[in-house]
């Protein structure tokens, strides 16, 4: 048997631990589908995978037990769910041309979720569509509102949904549900001044608790969608760390933007020894400093006024170096 | 008189009441719903026919037209009280539909036939005309038929929007003036009302005030959350509280407002000395149930629920307002075996 491991790597297939056979690996970016993909993946499994899928922590699925010279019969099968979920591809029926940066997770956003702020799974495929395919380690993750149950925070660009209050103090009747539920369920960022609703846009985190809660619309979202970004977490063996905030009520061009702006940031800097070109963004910007980041990362991104942007950054997390 | 209008030509007429009326009417106000990118119909003042919303049914009712939401009274400045401008010098036209045209009867009977007449309801409720949008269907919840509301009475304009084409039967003198004066023929036309719905309900004739001491009222306790949204939206409910507020920069002015209450939330039976009553969202609910279809009627001689179903259109716990109605009568069967 002759396999070039390298290339199917690239390919969204994995050398496993069973010799001879390999595991396809299906992204679905931003966790959401058309449900009739899920009977080809069960033809997959069951036609030349050992008949089990496992779902993956990045909202995609590995169907494992597969020859290593079933591989272009199961690209073949795969390509419907590549052109249905939209993905960037070379070439026609050859798979997934890419693995290094990894399926851009969602969590199920305003879809379904009453707390999402925005449609996680549209922005993620947006994203999708101005990175892909690439084979830098990146790593980007979108939740709808700031309970972060996408957990945003463990990848190299968080995105947390924010809506910007907007008060009608003409229908507003000081029932307090807004300020019972920001302080108790949020940042107590309200409170009632004679009889009407006093909004500390500094403690906001625009998670939108009050538009929920307002029963008479005196409480409503911002036409605008706003997001909080934020950079440089990350798991891993040296050390892990938890993302800061890079800026606050960000837009969705400005955030693309960023991300794209960091490639060509990472290209320049990464480790050239870097085992597989792997690097973790992070240790690149420990390198170069944060402020070379910055300017990489803000080229051309003209940001809105409400805009907040961090002056510098600092990272803690768990060192085992 | 019956006219078939255009958008155009509905929209002539309509700047020519712009004169002496401002117009109100349920619109569809994109995203501002309770959750993103949804929407909510409310009433706002209109100025193009095409701003209208004819096929959805209003979250909130006109009743915030003729009862603001929250109102400034006066203000005051130490030994001087100055009153608040009134909220519109013209006359009003308010789009509604059958079920809110009963409902205007409601608010007359507390507002004006309640022993004195309220200053300022009256001078909103004056020089207002009443455009009555028709139903060609029930929308979900409603159960209008019930309640008898579903046919309008004393209306000045009957209006339906279908295909772009505004069909208008017009009873008033003054309005039927400026369409002849825009030459529009006179048409047969045809409004509709609803004649049915999904839903009905049925009020027990034996109904009495013992059914308080029902079970029924409990399963409430746990599953509303006193958000209020039930009162807020309905057309009916006519509750407010006083507030007096001094400026926080100069603490010897201030103003006086009323604004609107909720018998469900927080405060609502708080009295001087701390007391409070019906603590419980159950009590809450049972006080709220039984004065829409019990002791109003008791003093009017009518039910004080038209059936809209807004509350039940609105309740975050998908609580029925309606099916609640509907416990009644095993409630009652309830207590008089129980005794």
């Amino acid at each position: 048997m002759d396999i070039n491991t390298k290339k199917l790597k690239k390919n969204a297939f994995r050398v496993t631990k069973e010799r001879g056979l390999t595991a396809s690996r299906v992204r679905v970016p931003g966790g959401h589908m058309d449900a009739k993909y899920l009977s080809t993946l069960q033809e997959i499994a069951e036609k030349y995978g050992n008949g089990t899928v496992h779902i993956t922590v990045r909202q995609g699925f590995e169907i494992p037990g597969i020859k290593y010279e079933d591989m272009p019969q199961v690209n073949l099968l795969l390509q419907p769910i590549i052109e249905g979920l939209e993905i960037n591809q070379p070439d026609k029926n050859e798979g997934y041309s890419a693995s290094g940066t990894r399926n851009i997770v969602a969590c199920v956003g305003n879809r379904v979720c009453p707390y999402g702020c925005y449609d996680t799974s549209g922005f993620a495929a947006r994203i999708e569509k101005a990175v892909f395919p690439h084979d830098l380690h990146f790593k980007i993750a979108l939740t709808g509102c700031p309970n972060d149950c996408a957990k945003v925070r463990m990848h190299d660009f968080g995105i947390l949904g924010m809506t910007l209050p907007q008060y009608n103090k003409d229908r507003c009747v000081s029932c307090m549900a807004c300020v019972k539920a920001c302080k108790k369920k949020s940042v107590g960022a309200l409170t009632m001044v004679n009889g009407k609703v006093v909004r500390n846009h500094e403690k906001c985190i625009g998670c939108g608790e009050c538009a929920i809660q307002c029963p008479t619309r005196a409480w409503t979202r911002s036409n605008e969608k706003y997001y909080r970004l934020t950079l440089l977490g990350r798991t891993g063996k040296k050390n892990p760390r938890l993302a800061e905030d890079f800026i606050k009520w960000v837009d969705e061009e400005s955030i693309t933007k960023i991300i794209v702006n960091t490639y060509a940031y990472v290209e320049e800097y990464i480790d050239k020894d870097a085992p597989l070109r792997k690097e973790h963004i992070g240790y690149i910007v420990d390198r170069t400093g944060f402020e070379e980041y910055k300017k990489w990362a803000l080229k051309d991104v003209t940001l809105s006024e409400v805009a907040e942007v961090s002056k510098t950054m600092y990272w803690k997390g768990i060192s085992y170096l | 008189m019956g006219y078939i209008l255009n958008q155009d030509r509905m929209q002539v007429i309509l700047n020519e009441l712009q004169k002496d009326y401002i117009i109100y009417a349920p619109q569809n106000k994109v995203g501002e719903g309770m959750y993103s990118d949804t929407d909510v119909v409310r009433y706002e003042r209109i100025q193009q026919i095409m701003d209208v919303e004819f096929h959805k049914k209003s979250n909130y009712s006109f009743k915030e037209v003729l009862l603001p939401i929250s109102q400034t009274l006066f203000y005051y400045t130490e030994n001087e009280v100055k009153e608040a401008e009134v909220e519109r010098k013209k006359g009003a036209i308010i789009f509604l539909r059958s079920c809110d045209l009963h409902a205007v009867k409601r608010l007359d009977e507390m507002y004006l036939k309640n022993g004195f007449e309220d200053y300022y309801y009256k001078r909103l409720r004056d020089n207002v005309k009443f455009v009555v949008m028709g139903c060609e269907n029930s929308f979900e919840n409603c159960f209008c038929v019930s309640m008898g509301s579903n046919i309008p009475e004393n209306y000045d304009i009957a209006i339906e929007e279908r295909d772009g084409l505004y069909y208008v039967d017009c009873k008033d003198d003054e309005i039927n003036a400026l369409f002849e004066m825009s030459d529009e023929q006179k048409e047969a036309v045809t409004i509709h009302f609803v004649q049915t719905n999904d839903i009905t309900v049925s009020i027990p004739e034996n109904l009495s005030i013992d059914v308080i001491k029902s079970k029924m009222w409990d399963e409430y306790s746990s599953r509303c959350i006193n958000c209020g949204r039930c009162n807020f939206v309905c057309p009916t409910c006519t509750c407010f509280t006083m507030q007096d507020v001094f400026y926080t920069d100069n603490g010897k002015v201030g103003e006086r407002r009323r604004v609107h209450a909720s018998c469900m939330v927080d405060g609502y039976t708080e009295v001087a000395g701390g007391g409070s009553y019906r603590k419980t969202n159950g009590e809450r609910m049972r006080f709220k149930v039984l004065h829409k279809v019990y002791d109003y009627k008791k003093r009017n001689g009518y039910h004080m629920c038209v059936g809209c179903g807004r509350c039940d259109d609105v309740c975050p716990e998908y609580i029925s307002f309606s099916n609640c109605v509907n416990k009644l009568e095993g409630a009652m069967e309830e207590i008089t075996n129980h005794e």
